[in-house]
């Protein structure tokens, strides 16, 4: 055994993270009255003389930032290391470090020290590192001086076991489901069982993992699949196509020209301009964001990057929504076994900036939305966006083609990360899904870009590993052809892995190519360059059957048409919801200007700057409208807008989500959002007839009939709107069982949330249109029809909702002319600024526009005869716009050029008194909104 | 331009030099170690942004190891030849733990990492080749975690005309003496921060559309100034 050495490494200056525990500690309510020192520990061992050690120090410890030290501390301190099998990039630092420098070393491991002063007592201390410093999932700690846990699985050679499955009645499989955390349906292992008696054999545990991953919600999307009966409904019981193929149709129906493909793959791809186009994709990574939040957020950001990557276009851009507790709720009140949401909320955002700004992609556009109900079910959507020059889409496997595994080797990570993503979780489910939550390695996924952009002629299909590992990206790739792949050839971090782990794990950074043999010698080439592994795993055989091998054994056997087509179709039950569609509810203001306020300072409303900082939105240099604008960078844009430097044309990306309407119209709310992302693309100067959309449903149990009611009236209003826009939803993922069982039996369940993505093409980036004000003496004109609609609105949120709401925000059916004619005014170069009416109502979209310029706005006409309802009301459809006065007319003339009547109203004119001044209402000075809009986070509300 | 594992601003650069007028390669640090002669090729060097093997243990550590002990000598030849030399952001990390400029970049004084646009004053009294002839303030985004310049004697350093740019009305970082960018005593090598290969074009300063930025704001200008200075040896 080497001998085991430890440098110990300080900042010379105060280190930031110290501050840093102290104040999340404090924001929970612990208050450390001294403070906090942390200290990273490197440990090494191999045999080491003071030469070397001086060497080996002298590259890791810089004289002007750090001391370090080769002595064991004296001081009481808590020591952190990773669990084994962990991502660990520092330690592979390490050894980097010591072979450039000639040292010989058998292993490395990083840890982090944290000291507390004398009167923070043993209890206190372990309270403050389980709350705010690690996570048992990945990390174990103790006092004093603790060596990093070693692997030592060499001599333990797991072999694949046989389980028996034939002739279990009902109840035993039941137990074999509940033994295993398979997460199938009776009916689906009741098919699997009569396959295997058919087959006169038993069911290896590789098989049966192969199905649990294959045939799991998360990647056979079961109930977007089920046939569905209804019930609830005007025309009373009766039954829905399954939802997947209602949402294909209609992007069938639309038939856009712009439509490479849609709705299969690992993205959707829509042409952009003359020999280009893009790939878009945008996924969930809820449950494992749950348990581990940094990790969780960072390969979430990780795979949707994958997804673009796997469909052969080069990642450009990444978009983040966001949804969290209370950043405030009381210890105490939180769920046993859950994390509290300040901390799931800084360690995914902390998550999403490291994967991207590290793998060197902006992360552009987002959300982050508050609710109590996402207290134990944090949702994290992760989009993510591609351009390529257009190129048929890979059309292979072909038989004959080499199986090739790409990128990071492959452990105990992730295990069973797509049947866990596919399960319910309740207090235990931090234990028992430590390892289906994986870390994240930027930097290795940077070099699979490096390595895969400009090698498509090398292969003939291109996935990515993601849920269910090899198991999903090989089964999927061999649909239909078959393959035979061995598991023995799969790189690994350790040994003492069992098959079945092998071929499901959910290591990250892997991709799965297709290679015809006489094109393996270049692929190698173009990876050996740039650093990325290539493993030749096995052939396509063109027999349909997958064949998987280990130690020579045949581990897995399965006809990949059984495989693929032979899961029952599910048969659900939908109770639909009966929303109030008839009566109109007004709301009462007592102080209309002191209530704009409450809404910029909604933690909804209010700047995200605190987090819009942290991530790189400026790499590629293409970033035209940013998230923040304005006179002091601090006002909210409504779309971006993403353009090469010397390219005329751009892309933008808008986003629509809210839950709060859905609670009450779950229909009319999918409508309003797909509005919301198309007004949002539209307001920057986005041509209306070029959008195409994401969906990404986060809803509770579909197997609850008033749940999968609300989804089905959610998948009506999609399909709906994007008839009525003529804009396809080219790509899509639902991730359903968002529920929590807290200890007390009760279940949590998220409220209706869908995210739309809108993608839309901007014929002119050098004059893309922002909400801030410009111009003293421009009018202001409100675009679109105000009505009584005030269910799930924001002022409800402030104030608190009547017991009865009235109406959620109707569809509004003739935006699409609307937004035709403000995109020619936009084109006609009368539009000076623009912003979108959403949360809050006018009241804080005029705000928004002053502050963001700060200029003042003299409002004395409004669209609605009730004040209250002409500022709050959150009716969909409406944008507000600055004009210069000579261009009033010509903008009117377009604007409400249509048999529909004229939708603009002349609000009043912009300013110079840095005064927000509506008829009838106190004027607030544009400090006064500024303070209100920035004010938490400005003071940092980390 | 020298890219090693996890550098991500090199297309960024290479827009820039290429507007400038130079044609540009990209060569991995591995490569470089391999045939240090590709150097001589190069008439001017720059190291560019990114996460060098994820910043481990400290930003562009690893990175500058690489070179220090692969080809420390070539590049000190190249320097001595009075050819232009730049590391930006993890780059100007990368120069000054291989022992080509002074200091080192620690932690941001906030903790954390942070994107916003900045202005950058070029020091008069600076001797770097880089910043000569440029009065107007540069315009350009900063996107670093650890970006804190420190110095035992900035005072000095200042004196010798190896300052070039400081962070004007904000200093984001904690940098001593609002330091962004510094130079080698011959003036050849600079060291900054911030990212002037993403504002080489008028259109994406924030505030193009208000009237912001401009001709004379533009990061573009350091590169002129290399590749004028490069094609005068």
């Amino acid at each position: 055994m080497a001998d085991r050495h430890r440098l110990t490494i300080r900042s010379i200056d105060p280190d930031p993270r110290g501050a840093a525990i102290a104040t999340a500690a404090a924001h929970l309510g612990i208050d450390l009255a001294s403070p906090v020192a942390v200290a990273d520990v490197i440990h090494v061992s191999g045999t080491l003389d003071d030469d070397q050690r001086t060497r080996l120090a002298g590259a890791l410890v810089d004289p002007l930032l750090q001391h370090g030290t080769w002595q064991s501390p004296e001081s009481d301190g808590v020591e952190i290391t990773l669990l084994p099998g962990v991502t660990d990039t520092a330690a592979d630092a390490v050894l980097h470090a010591a072979r450039q420098l000639d040292i010989a070393l058998d292993s490395a491991a990083n840890a982090r020290r944290i000291e507390f002063e004398a009167d923070v007592d043993a209890a206190l201390a372990d309270e403050v590192v389980r709350r705010v410093v690690a996570n048992a999932v990945i990390e174990r700690w103790g006092h004093g001086v603790v060596d990093p846990p070693v692997l030592d699985d060499t001599d333990n050679h797991p072999t694949a076991e046989v389980i028996t499955i034939r002739g279990l009645d009902d109840d035993e499989l039941i137990a074999l489901n509940t033994e295993r955390s398979l997460y199938l349906d009776l009916e689906e292992l009741r098919v699997i069982r009569d396959e295997y008696e058919r087959l006169g054999r038993d069911i290896t545990d590789v098989e049966i993992e192969t199905f649990a991953q294959t045939w799991s919600e998360h990647c056979a999307h079961k109930t977007f699949r089920a046939l569905i009966d209804t019930t609830g409904g005007p025309d009373g019981p009766g039954q829905v196509l399954p939802l997947l193929a209602q949402l294909r149709d209609c992007t069938d129906a639309i038939d856009a020209p712009f439509v490479r493909s849609a709705f299969v793959g690992n993205a959707g791809v829509i042409e952009f301009t003359e020999g280009t186009t893009i790939a878009l994709k945008a996924e969930t990574h809820n449950h494992p964001s749950a348990v581990e939040p940094f990790g969780g957020a960072n390969t979430g950001v990780g795979g949707v990057i994958r997804d673009v990557l796997g469909i052969a276009h080069r990642p450009v851009a990444v978009t983040d929504i966001l949804c969290f507790g209370p950043a405030d709720l009381p210890l105490d009140d939180l769920p046993e076994g859950a994390l509290h949401p300040r901390r799931i909320r800084d360690g995914v955002i902390d998550g999403v900036a490291d994967y991207g700004n590290k793998i060197g992609l902006p992360t552009v556009a987002g959300a982050i939305l508050y609710d109590p109900a996402y207290t134990t079910n944090p949702l994290v959507f992760a989009g993510c966006i591609g351009t390529a020059p257009s190129r048929p889409i890979h059309d292979g496997p072909f038989a004959g083609d080499r199986v090739v595994v790409l990128g990071g080797a492959t452990g105990r990570d992730g295990i069973r990360g797509a049947t866990f993503s596919s399960a319910t979780m309740d207090a235990t489910t931090g234990e028992v899904a430590g390892a289906s939550v994986q870390i994240g390695d930027p930097i290795v996924e940077k070099l699979l870009i490096d390595a895969l952009i400009g090698a498509e002629d090398l292969y003939s299909a291109i996935t990515d590993c993601g849920a269910g590992g090899l198991s999903s990206a090989i089964g999927e790739m061999a649909e239909g052809i078959g393959a035979d792949v061995d598991l023995d050839l799969v790189p690994r971090k350790y040994p003492g892995l069992a098959p079945w782990e092998v071929w499901l794990s959910e290591a990250q950074e892997r991709m799965v190519i297709a290679v015809p043999p006489e094109h393996l010698a270049a692929l190698q080439a173009r990876c050996d360059r740039v650093g990325v592994r290539v493993a030749d795993v096995g052939v396509f055989t063109g027999d349909g059957r997958l064949i998987v091998r280990h130690d020579g054994q045949v581990v897995v056997d399965i006809d990949t048409t059984f495989l693929h087509d032979g899961r029952p179709q599910r048969r659900m039950t939908a109770e639909l919801p009966a929303p109030n569609r008839t009566d109109p509810i007004g709301r009462h203001v007592i102080d209309p200007a002191a209530t704009i306020l409450a809404l910029l300072a909604h933690p909804n409303i209010a700047s995200k700057a605190d987090t819009i900082h942290r991530y790189d939105h400026e790499i590629l240099g293409a970033t035209v409208v940013r998230p923040l604008i304005g006179a002091a960078a601090d006002g909210p844009a409504d779309g971006v807008v993403l353009a090469d430097p010397h390219a005329r044309e751009g892309i933008a990306i808008g986003i629509g989500v809210n839950p709060w309407y859905g609670l009450h119209d779950p229909e009319a709310m999918a409508f309003a959002v797909v509005d919301e992302a198309i007004r949002n693309v539209v307001a920057v100067g986005a041509d209306p007839d070029r959008v195409a959309l994401l969906d990404n449903f986060s809803w509770g149990d579909p197997r609850r009939p008033s749940t999968l009611g609300e989804l089905v009236a959610a998948v009506e209003g999609c399909c709906a709107a994007a008839r009525v826009y003529n804009a396809p939803f080219v790509s899509g993922k639902d991730s359903l069982n968002n529920e929590y069982v807290g200890a007390d039996g009760q279940r949590h369940a998220v409220p209706p949330t869908l995210v739309i993505t809108a993608i839309a093409h901007v014929p002119d980036a050098d004059h893309c249109v922002t909400p801030d004000l410009a111009e003293p003496g421009n009018v202001v004109i409100l675009v679109g029809r105000t009505e009584v609609e005030f269910a799930g609105s924001h002022l409800d949120l402030v104030q608190g909702a009547p017991d009865a709401v009235g109406l959620a925000p109707a569809p509004v059916p003739n935006a699409p002319v609307m937004y035709r004619n403000l995109h020619a005014a936009m084109r006609a170069g009368l539009v000076v600024s623009c912003h979108d009416v959403s949360e809050g109502g006018l009241a804080v979209a005029l705000a928004e526009m002053c502050l963001a310029g700060r200029l003042g706005a003299r409002i004395d006409t409004l669209a609605h005869d009730d004040l209250v309802t002409a500022l709050f009301s959150e009716s969909c459809g409406r944008l507000v716009v600055e004009v210069p006065p000579a261009s009033v007319d010509a903008f009117m003339t377009i604007i409400g050029n249509s048999a529909m009547g004229n939708w603009a109203t002349r609000l009043g004119v912009v300013t110079d008194d840095s005064l927000l001044s509506i008829a009838g209402i106190d004027a607030i000075t544009i400090g006064e909104l500024a303070d209100a809009f920035n004010g938490d986070h400005r003071a940092g509300a980390r | 331009m020298i890219a090693g594992p996890g550098t991500n601003r090199d297309l960024d650069v290479r827009q820039a030099l290429e507007l400038a007028g130079a044609t540009t390669e990209i060569v991995l640090a591995s490569e470089l170690v391999e045939r240090p002669t590709l150097l001589d090729a190069a008439g001017l060097v720059v190291v560019a942004g990114g996460f060098s093997y994820a910043d481990s243990l400290g930003a562009g550590r690893m990175l500058a190891l690489d070179l220090a002990l692969g080809v420390g000598d070539a590049l000190r030849r190249f320097i001595a030849d009075g050819r232009p030399l730049i590391g930006i952001c993890n780059g100007f990390q990368v120069l000054t733990a291989a022992g080509l400029l002074p200091g080192a970049l620690g932690h941001n004084a906030q903790g954390r990492f942070d994107c916003r646009w900045v202005v950058l004053d070029p020091v008069p009294e600076s001797v770097s080749i880089w910043t000569a002839g440029i009065d107007d303030p540069i315009h350009c985004p900063i996107a670093h975690g650890e970006g804190r310049y420190v110095h035992p004697d900035p005072d000095a350093l200042h004196a010798a005309g190896q300052v070039a740019l400081r962070y004007r009305s904000t200093n984001p970082n904690g940098s001593v003496a609002d330091i962004a960018g510094v130079c080698d005593p011959s003036g050849v090598v600079l060291g900054l921060m911030p990212h002037p290969e993403n504002h080489i074009v008028a259109r994406q300063h924030p505030r193009h559309s208000r009237g912001g930025g401009g001709a004379e704001h533009l990061g573009l200008r350091l590169f002129d100034n290399g590749i004028r200075h490069a094609k005068g040896l």
